[in-house]
């Protein structure tokens, strides 16, 4: 397995040496390369502290994976950068999160807004109980698209990003419950891809799949990267070193490393991370 | 892919149409604002229901106990409004005889229905006898009551010869039956969420079912069971039809079940179709007996979910 | 001695299990008994009143001679009825049931709402007609009409609405709004266009057994004043009517014992209009409860 995850990860520096070099350092000065930038974000649920002093930017149209061990505080980081763990009403947060250079806990900023720029794909899928195509048009009708010609466009185009166009244009009007599990969460990234977002959260996006739908998830990610800019949490590592670009190491609630996916695969500097990828984790 | 991106130049750009939108969008959040203040108007109708039944039966009774002292309306013996006598003992007495034929018939057969469904019947049987027999409890009261008048009475007057055509036996009788499935199904749903665990270990001791069900599983349950069978009997000390229609309008404060006696529901619709004038001492006197009975009945209700939330067994 | 012993828990052991056996029957006779006066009730009512029930039956207006005594006037009145019910407690009852389980702050006030409601359903519906005499009949002056017997009805009415839409709202999945707010939804788009679609089959279904008790509601009806003698449709919301279970009340107290089956006939005019309508909250049920 770890010959495999290497191969990969070589063919992966061979493509990355035609970008413009980014490292930990780099990022802070090439800062038109960064979506997002958070720094020193603290997290509360209630009393329970969730995240400590969080400062990680996001690079654009690349992918970031999260990983660490159930509990880490992953997910929790990963939504709250689209501000969906606010939904839980004792949320408290402090520090500061940009989005395009934007503050995005500012009082003028809103979520909703926030949310057709940073969509989100979530762990188990979750379409609707509506047709495939009225799950796909979700976004672009409650922002006020009416119009069935436009719409209709959106959808194809929505589909066909998400590589299951060809599988479903002629089943648009079943509903999406009696789909597939690994059909369900490509028609749950055709509807986020519905608003033409920036960012893509994906959280854990392949933990409910079966192997051969989890591959073609992932393959979608790759192909998404050239238009969006992907964050992914996973369990998974393997999944990580395969399809991520920079990689970022949680654990309890402390962003322990942050580095180039093969860096830190390959020479974690953190010990803690060093026994995290190599499995000497509880 | 490919294609999508190649396309991607003479596509519509949705950010840009979300973006026109947006300016549009005032009326929305207008809506948003409002539909709260909507919605909780609506919530508080159900509080102004219960401020308005509160307001009536005060103001009314009060208009009434300044014609009647609340001393000899509560320790009265006799009443006959027509004929100025307004002791609420009989009507209570009614109520009181009423129910207590009711419970005496729907607590036994409720709770045995309850351990017959929870214990010993098959899931299949279960599933067919629970629905039918909650059928009972969705029958009108009014069929109920022709029910008692015309067929439980001339069955009773067969063993009982002197049994009068209205008589509180058979409007009792006809109120437990109706109120079977309200303890057989509360109480059922309480012996079915003690676990399984509990009567295994039982069982694991040799105990036969009978032993696990009165040694384990009644107490185990016994809050909810209790708490069925006093909402069960809030249900009955409010029933109105089938003692109008069967058990009589002789205020009768008697513990024979073979007379004719009258409850307090049965006064208020016998006071209610008479030529009752409003703002006349008997137009209050409906007041003063509903104050009475929604007394007992939110007693009785406060005392079962009283029962419920203080012994709500956590497995 | 061992021997003995054994013995005698053989034979404790065989009368345990015979007591088992014996009270298992009773337990079973008990469940029947209820069963048992189920059908009793249906065949008594069938048997009285299948005899005067035809198709004029249902088309007369009540009249002085039973033969000629029809429930035209208490199906229709009690249909109006319904109509009004329902509107008005299912707009104000799924409201509720939206402010609670999705806009309430958790503070004593929504607790209040709760606890409240939860009492409302235990009233007597006799103390409700006392309500509506008050305030629909004397206060807002409508009189003995539809529109006071109607507003009364739905108030009676509302807590179980409430409840069951509270139930529909609640076990819409939380992922599926998680994804509405995901695509930058606002609460009430949320609302409107996810968890009211996927809970409509339970609202549906609980406010058709909510106006199936409603129909055969008898108490309140009397008490607000439903009229027992009338000869024309109610026109107006402020019209005089009458409604099913007060015609089969007023039959029923008639001394002649031919009204007993003029009565029949009508319980099972009733009988099969609640039938029709518990079927088609079944129905209902059955062909959503897979969905979700």
């Amino acid at each position: 397995m770890n010959g495999v995850m290497e191969e990969k990860t070589n063919k992966k520096v061979n493509q990355g040496s035609a970008k413009p070099e980014v490292n930990k350092e780099g990022i802070k000065k090439e800062k038109a390369n960064n979506i997002i930038e958070v720094s020193d974000l603290n997290l509360w649920y209630g009393s329970d502290q969730a995240l400590y002093e969080v400062s990680m930017d996001v690079p654009e149209k690349q992918v970031t994976a999260i990983i660490g061990p159930s509990g880490c505080g992953k997910s929790t980081f990963l939504k709250t950068l689209n501000r969906m763990v606010e939904m839980v009403p004792i949320v408290k947060t402090s520090g500061s999160i940009k989005y395009r250079d934007q503050e995005i806990f500012s009082n003028k900023y809103k979520e909703e807004y926030l949310r057709t720029k940073v969509g989100m794909v979530f762990q188990k899928p979750n379409p609707f109980p509506k047709s495939v195509y009225d799950n796909v048009a979700y976004g672009p009708r409650i922002h006020g698209i009416k119009k069935k010609e436009v719409l209709d466009q959106i959808v194809e185009k929505s589909l066909k990003g998400a590589a299951i166009w060809d599988e479903l244009k002629d089943r648009l009007n079943e509903n999406a419950y009696g789909l597939s599990g690994g059909q369900q969460q490509r028609v749950c990234i055709a509807r986020a891809l519905a608003v033409e977002p920036d960012v893509i959260l994906m959280d854990e996006p392949t933990s409910a799949l079966d192997p051969i739908s989890t591959a073609k998830v992932e393959e979608l990610v790759q192909e998404l990267k050239e238009k969006y800019s992907i964050i992914i949490v996973t369990h998974n590592m393997q999944q990580a070193a395969r399809i991520s670009d920079k990689t970022a190491f949680f654990l309890n609630g402390e962003l322990i490393e942050f580095a180039d996916t093969d860096d830190l695969f390959q020479n974690p500097h953190d010990k803690r991370t060093e026994d995290y990828i190599t499995g000497r984790f509880g | 892919m490919d294609k999508g991106l190649q396309s991607e130049g003479k596509m519509i750009d949705v950010q840009q149409m979300i973006e026109k939108n947006k300016k549009k969008k005032s009326f929305g959040e207008r809506i948003e604002r409002i539909i709260p203040f909507f919605l909780l108007l609506c919530a508080a109708v159900s509080v102004l229901t219960t401020v308005g039944i509160l307001f009536t039966l005060l103001r009314e009774s009060i208009g009434f106990f300044s014609n009647v002292s609340l001393f000899d309306f509560y320790t009265g013996t006799s009443w006959s409004p027509w004929s100025g006598e307004y002791g609420v003992a009989p009507l209570i007495g009614g109520t009181l005889l009423i129910t207590l034929i009711a419970t005496l018939v729907a607590v036994p057969l409720g709770l045995m229905s309850a351990i017959f469904l929870s214990e010993y019947a098959n899931d299949k049987v279960r599933r067919v006898i629970k629905p039918v027999l909650e059928v009972l409890a969705g029958i009108p009261t009014v069929v109920y009551g022709y029910f008692a008048l015309t067929f439980i009475t001339p069955m009773f007057q067969s063993f009982i010869p002197d049994l009068g055509i209205f008589n509180a036996l058979s409007g009792g009788f006809v109120v437990g039956i109706m109120i079977i499935p309200m303890v057989a199904s509360l109480s059922e749903d309480a012996m079915n969420s003690v676990p399984n665990a509990l009567r295994e270990g039982a069982y694991g001791l040799g105990a036969t079912k009978l032993e696990v069900v009165f040694k384990v599983v009644l107490p185990a349950a016994l809050s909810g069971i209790i708490a069925s069978i006093v909402l069960a009997i809030s249900r009955a000390i409010g029933e109105t039809m089938i003692v109008t229609i069967a058990a009589g309008a002789t205020p009768n404060l008697t513990f024979n079940p073979t007379e004719s006696i009258q409850t307090m529901t049965a006064f208020i619709v016998q006071a209610a179709t008479g030529d009752t004038t409003f703002g006349s001492t008997i137009y209050y006197s409906l007041y003063a007996v509903g104050m009475t009975l929604f007394i007992f009945t939110l007693v009785m209700n406060l005392i079962a979910q009283y029962i419920s939330r203080k012994f709500r067994e956590e497995y | 001695m061992l021997g003995q012993n054994e013995q005698n828990i053989k034979k404790r052991m065989e009368g345990r299990v015979a007591i088992n056996k014996i009270l298992m029957v009773l337990f079973g006779l008990a469940t029947a008994v209820g069963l048992v006066f189920l059908v009793l009730l249906f065949y008594r009512v069938l048997t009285q009143g299948i005899g005067y029930l035809s198709l004029d039956y249902i088309l007369n207006f009540p009249a002085p001679y039973p033969e000629e005594a029809g429930i035209y006037a208490g199906l229709i009145g009690s249909v109006f009825l319904m109509i009004i019910v329902a509107i008005v407690s299912v707009i104000i009852g799924v409201s509720t049931a939206i402010y609670l389980e999705e806009y309430a702050p958790k503070n004593k006030f929504t607790e209040f709402i709760r606890v409240n409601i939860q009492n409302l359903a235990g009233v007597p519906s006799i103390v409700f007609g006392l309500l509506g005499l008050t305030f629909f009949v004397y206060m807002f002056n409508f009189g003995y009409t539809l529109i006071a017997g109607g507003l009364t009805m739905a108030l009676l009415i509302l807590p179980v609405i409430v409840v069951a839409a509270q139930e529909a709202v609640r076990s819409v999945p939380a992922e599926i709004k998680e994804a509405s707010y995901g695509m930058g939804a606002s609460k009430w788009q949320t609302i409107a266009r996810v968890i009211l679609p996927a809970a409509i089959p339970g609202i549906l279904t609980g406010a058709i057994i909510a106006l199936s008790r409603a129909i055969g509601e008898t108490a309140p009806l009397i008490i607000v004043g439903a009229a027992t003698a009338i000869y024309t449709l109610p026109e107006s919301l402020l019209a005089k009517y009458t409604a099913m279970p007060i015609q089969i009340y007023n039959w029923t107290g008639r001394p002649q014992e031919e009204w007993q089956y003029v009565a029949g006939a009508g319980i099972i005019v009733l009988l099969a209009v609640l039938l029709i309508m518990n079927s088609i909250a079944v129905l209902i049920r059955n062909k959503f409860q897979r969905r979700l």
